[in-house]
């Protein structure tokens, strides 16, 4: 194997989406098969480097060997006012930082995998075929830059980029209400997004900070490694109080501050995750979106939320995190069991995963609040777990509508006797999702559960009832789907053809992968969850 | 303090842009009335943007003279390289020259945008004095932004405003039109008025009209006659509030921009709300910038924060009266008076320590709303051409009858709302990173709050263009070249913008000094 260090390979894998968007453009716009052939193989490409990209990967050494730098925007800054005191220059200056680690990499796969599986299942995308593919592969690249991100304001560029290709995926494609899901999902997120730019800007103002002694340069930075570095530097201008320096230091982040920030992030990435009272934009958009949209939101974008609260809310500001740790338990607490206590009264099986989706993020709020290596890895298993299951699902789901013309419970049952084959793999998933042993949902509840009796014992006493209620929701829905007496309407409505039968077993074998052999992925998580924690309990924690 | 000399045959050198602007309209003038009726008038449209063009050159050539290439900024403030006429009333400055740029360009493409929709607009009667008229005008914009004195200040500014008051009601066959200039005499009176009127009483406890004279006069007079400095200051920032439509300024707007032509409302729109927040931005650091800072209650302070509450109030109600907004030029008037919010913001939040470069925000800023504006109303142009009226569900369905024009309007949408990859994401990020710097913290969140609501009209624009399709009137929308050639440039270089901003932020740094090019010396 050549050294993969060698290639820009994060950048070819964000920018092969984007040629392939270019190939969309200039193909003619009413072949459909050209057009979703070209965004296959747009998608096979990423996950293929992205598969080598997980096998080349040294877990010991971490992602920085693939790391890539560019001076992106320097702008320099009036430094009149600073004259007197011999700046040499005062700019701002945000980098293309992109870079992986144990923790952004398993999602870039999962990213990579969904998307293409998401681009077997656009079959049944019935008009505008090329601004489809267009947006959609717009999409993989914007979810791609968000994982790879390493500078705040290209992490947030990528997030607004999905932001607005989502917003013409659900409003053009869906179903009846798609407009209004995507106005709802517009607002909300956007909300989310000036939230967290509000964060940003709050960083970069002071964390971001930091003076260049050998030539006396005054430098804000969007960097994520110089906002770490700063943050655990005790004798950084960020750190240091007004009366160490001499009255004044407009750099200084207190405590409230501290909190504010934490607080900021956490309500952003809340939204996206989604946290409790910010979920109603996601129902709509699982009911409304189509269903290879929903593959992708669900399996995907919903993860950017969890990632966000990791990357920037927990490991930046980790005391914070520890003192509201039981807030944020308590949330997730909240999401499991309203979320499965609603699941439990739906009539449309479209919901019925929606609410099972909070219910599921509800864990990995929970494997967070644990605060400790065994819950994060959990959460960060569920994240990769429940991705996959959502969109396999979602998957059933589309192949549902487009023979039956329904999901909604009452109308639908018997299916296994016209379609076996489909029928058995939504027995399959709706297993999985219940976290039954041997597959992939069972490993990220149970660590993620583990992680939490550590340190919240009742909590995650609560939670458990949670899990057996998923089984009871979840059962409900499959057997309402594929047991009982057939509509006759079903009768000769015929099974999966082999396009869509093909991103169904890949998915189910990924989740039996994850589940009978969770090393695979808990191997390359514990080194990035123990270099994540490490610096934190010892430096900033005092011990 | 400055002696007044004479202008002398070489100064008129320095003069050059605003004597060549004035030169054409006057040839133009001559030439309308003398070239026969049966002539297509766009002749004279053509030969209005050359002027401006020529004028475009001079300003250019200028900046290139006064910022030899290796000289920063503050080396040039030490070598004092700033023309200084009349005793300080009128300045060559970059801090000028920085903005004529912008102005010129601005109206060129505005003059682009009118060949295109106003040849076919047969309310307009006079089309030839459609064109030169913008040469005044502009002239004016940009005298007002080279002022050191307030009667020069004074007269830019009615220069421009008496001027748009014309171009406003050319549209003679549309009562609209009619009420819309109307409207505009009699707000724009008033606000000639309250300037008027404060300057007055600036005169009066200083003695002097000159900016130049300000800092050492104002702090004696403010102390002798505290309640007059404050009549004389608020007073001004009224006026000024009426010509940038900040709110609660603004309610003239709406119903100007509806009336006007379309390429005018885009003019009043960027130019003469530019040339306003220009005139704002070096008096109050001329004057009031003096005042504050200091450790005892100054006029400055209060000054500087009555302006921010101005400029929140713009981005609340600009947005908040958008929500409901069916016409597509009465929405974009109020989304301007949002971005007139975001335009005071830098010059509002004033200097600190850590934070001098205001100008740099607003200049970019002011740039990336000149691109997004032009090119969104020249769209407008286009739609109402096909459709015959100006309303939104216009917009239905353009994505089938014009997917290219959709795509740049999308541009203009996603950059008008701050959303990458545009030239209005950097403008809004840089002002907010500004106002964080200052601990402006409850303006980043009303800036971020008023955003968010903006979404929700600018999206529905997209809604129409791309999710709607319309039924009826499936006729194919014609672009007319010029008003294409308008489109692209501004859909490109708000693209630019968005991907790399760093080029024009340091262009900007590096010819810009606050010390040479602000004060007033």
């Amino acid at each position: 194997m050549t050294d993969l260090t060698d290639l820009p390979i994060l950048s070819i894998i964000l920018v092969t989406p984007l040629i392939g968007l270019l190939v969309v453009l200039l193909l003619p716009k009413h072949r459909n098969r050209w057009l979703q052939t070209a965004a296959i193989i747009a998608t096979l490409i990423p996950l293929v480097l992205s598969l080598w990209l997980y096998a080349d990967y040294d877990k010991h050494q971490g992602g920085s060997a693939y790391g890539e730098q560019n001076a992106w925007v320097e702008v320099p800054l009036n430094k009149e006012t600073q004259a007197s005191n011999g700046v040499t220059s005062y700019t701002l200056t945000f980098q293309y930082d992109v870079g992986i680690d144990g923790l952004s990499l398993p999602l870039i796969i999962l990213t990579t995998l969904i998307t293409a599986m998401a681009a077997f299942a656009s079959i049944y995308v019935k008009k505008r075929w090329k601004a489809f593919y267009a947006w959609f592969l717009l999409l993989e690249t914007g979810v791609l830059g968000v994982f790879m991100a390493r500078d705040l304001f290209l992490f947030f560029i990528f997030f607004e980029i999905t932001l607005i290709a989502m917003y013409f995926l659900i409003g053009i494609w869906g179903y009846f209400n798609r407009e209004r899901a995507a106005n709802q999902f517009v607002i909300y997120n956007g909300l989310g997004s000036a939230i967290m730019l509000i964060a940003f800007i709050l960083l970069v103002n002071t964390a971001g900070f930091h003076i260049d002694q050998e030539t006396s340069s005054f430098v804000y930075s969007g960097s994520y490694a110089d906002i770490f570095r700063n943050l655990t530097d005790p004798s950084a201008w960020v750190n240091l109080a007004p009366d160490q320096v001499g009255g004044m230091n407009p750099f200084h982040m207190s405590d409230t501050m501290q909190t504010v920030i934490f607080l900021l992030l956490v309500v952003a990435f809340g939204i996206k995750l989604p946290i409790l009272p910010f979920h109603t934009w996601m129902l709509k958009v699982h009911n409304e979106a189509h269903p290879a949209i929903v593959m992708i939101h669900s399996g995907i974008l919903l993860k950017m939320g969890a990632y966000g609260l990791i990357r920037f809310g927990i490991v930046l500001f980790p005391e914070q995190a520890k003192d509201w740790a039981v807030v944020l338990a308590s949330l997730g607490l909240a999401n499991l069991l309203y979320g499965a206590l609603v699941a439990f009264r739906q009539t449309e099986l479209k919901l019925v995963l929606a609410y099972s989706s909070i219910s599921h993020m509800g864990i990995v709020l929970l494997g967070l609040a644990a605060f400790n290596e065994i819950g994060l890895q959990g959460a960060i298993f569920q994240l990769v777990s429940h991705g996959l299951i959502s969109a396999l699902l979602f998957l059933i789901v589309g192949s549902l509508y487009e023979r039956t013309k329904t999901t909604t419970l009452s109308e639908l049952g018997g299916l296994a006797r016209s379609m076996p084959f489909i029928s058995g793999i939504l027995l399959a998933g709706g297993l999985a999702s219940l976290g039954l042993p041997g597959m992939s949902g069972f490993v990220g509840e149970f660590l993620s559960l583990l992680g939490l009796f550590d340190t919240q014992p009742w909590i995650a006493g609560f939670s458990v009832l949670g899990v057996i209620l998923t089984a009871v929701y979840m059962l409900r829905a499959v057997m309402k789907t594929t047991f009982g007496p057939i509509d006759e309407r079903y009768l000769a409505v015929k099974d999966a053809r082999l396009i869509e039968a093909l991103p169904m077993i890949v998915l189910l074998a990924f989740i039996l992968l994850l589940g009978c052999f969770p090393s695979v992925l808990t191997d390359t998580l514990q080194y990035s969850v123990e270099g994540i924690f490490k610096p934190l309990f010892s430096s900033r924690m005092g011990g | 303090m400055n002696e007044f000399i004479p202008l002398t045959w070489h100064d008129t050198l320095y003069l050059a842009p605003e004597l060549v602007l004035a030169a054409v309209f006057l040839v133009l003038i001559v030439t309308d009335l003398l070239l026969p009726q049966r002539v297509n008038r766009s002749i004279i449209g053509w030969l209005s943007l050359g002027g401006l063009l020529l004028s475009l050159g001079f300003v250019i050539w200028r900046m290139m003279d006064m910022n030899p290439s290796g000289v920063s900024a503050e080396e040039a403030a030490q070598a004092g390289q700033v023309i200084s006429l009349l005793g300080a009333s009128y300045l060559v400055d970059d801090y000028g020259n920085l903005l004529k740029i912008i102005f010129l360009i601005g109206t060129s493409l505005i003059v682009l945008m009118a060949l295109g929709s106003t040849q076919k607009d047969e309310a307009v009667t006079d089309k030839a004095e459609f064109y030169y008229l913008l040469l005044p005008a502009t002239a004016g914009a940009m005298i007002m932004a080279s002022s050191g004195n307030l009667v020069t200040l004074y007269i830019g500014l009615e220069l421009l405003s008496i001027t748009s008051y014309v171009l406003v009601g050319l549209r003679k066959g549309s009562t609209l039109s009619a009420e819309a200039a109307f409207k505009y005499v009699v707000t724009g009176g008033i606000a000639s008025a309250f300037v008027l009127f404060g300057m007055s009483y600036l005169y009066g406890v200083t003695g002097s009209v000159s900016l130049a004279d300000f800092p050492s006069a104002l702090p004696q007079a403010f102390t002798d006659y505290k309640a007059l400095v404050y009549v004389g200051f608020f007073f001004l920032i009224a006026g000024f509030g009426i010509k940038i439509a900040a709110a609660p300024f603004h309610a003239w707007a709406p119903d100007v921009y509806q009336g006007a032509p379309t390429p005018i409302s885009a003019f009043l729109a960027v130019i003469a709300k530019g040339a306003a927040l220009a005139a704002v931005f070096r008096f109050l650091y001329s004057s009031a910038f003096f005042l504050s800072g200091g450790s005892k209650d100054q006029v400055g302070d209060d000054v500087f924060f009555a302006l921010l509450v101005i400029a929140a109030a713009a981005m609340l109600i600009g947005t908040v009266s958008a929500l409901r907004q069916k016409q597509s030029k009465r929405l974009l008037a109020l989304s301007g008076v949002a971005n007139a919010g975001y335009l005071l913001v830098p010059i509002a939040i004033s200097v600190t320590i850590v934070h001098s470069n205001n100008f740099s925000e607003f200049a970019f800023y002011l740039v990336a709303y000149l691109l997004m504006n032009v090119g969104a109303f020249a769209v407008v142009t286009v739609i109402a051409r096909s459709s015959g009226h100006e309303e939104l569900k216009g917009f239905s369905g353009l994505y089938y009858r014009a997917p290219w024009t959709a795509a740049a309007m999308l541009i203009f949408i996603l950059s008008l709302s701050g959303l990458p990859i545009t030239g209005g994401f950097f403008g809004k990020l840089f002002i907010l990173l500004g106002a964080a710097s200052v601990k402006a913290y409850w303006l980043v969140a009303i800036m971020a709050v008023s955003t968010v609501i903006s979404y929700y009209f600018y999206f529905g624009i997209i809604r129409q263009m791309f999710m709607r399709s319309n039924g009826d009137e499936e006729d194919v929308v014609t672009v007319p070249a010029v008003t294409g050639v308008v489109i692209w440039i501004c859909a490109a270089a708000t693209v630019a913008l968005g991907i790399l901003p760093g080029p024009l932020m340091k262009w900007i740094d590096t010819v810009f000094s606050i010390q040479a090019d602000l004060f007033v010396r």
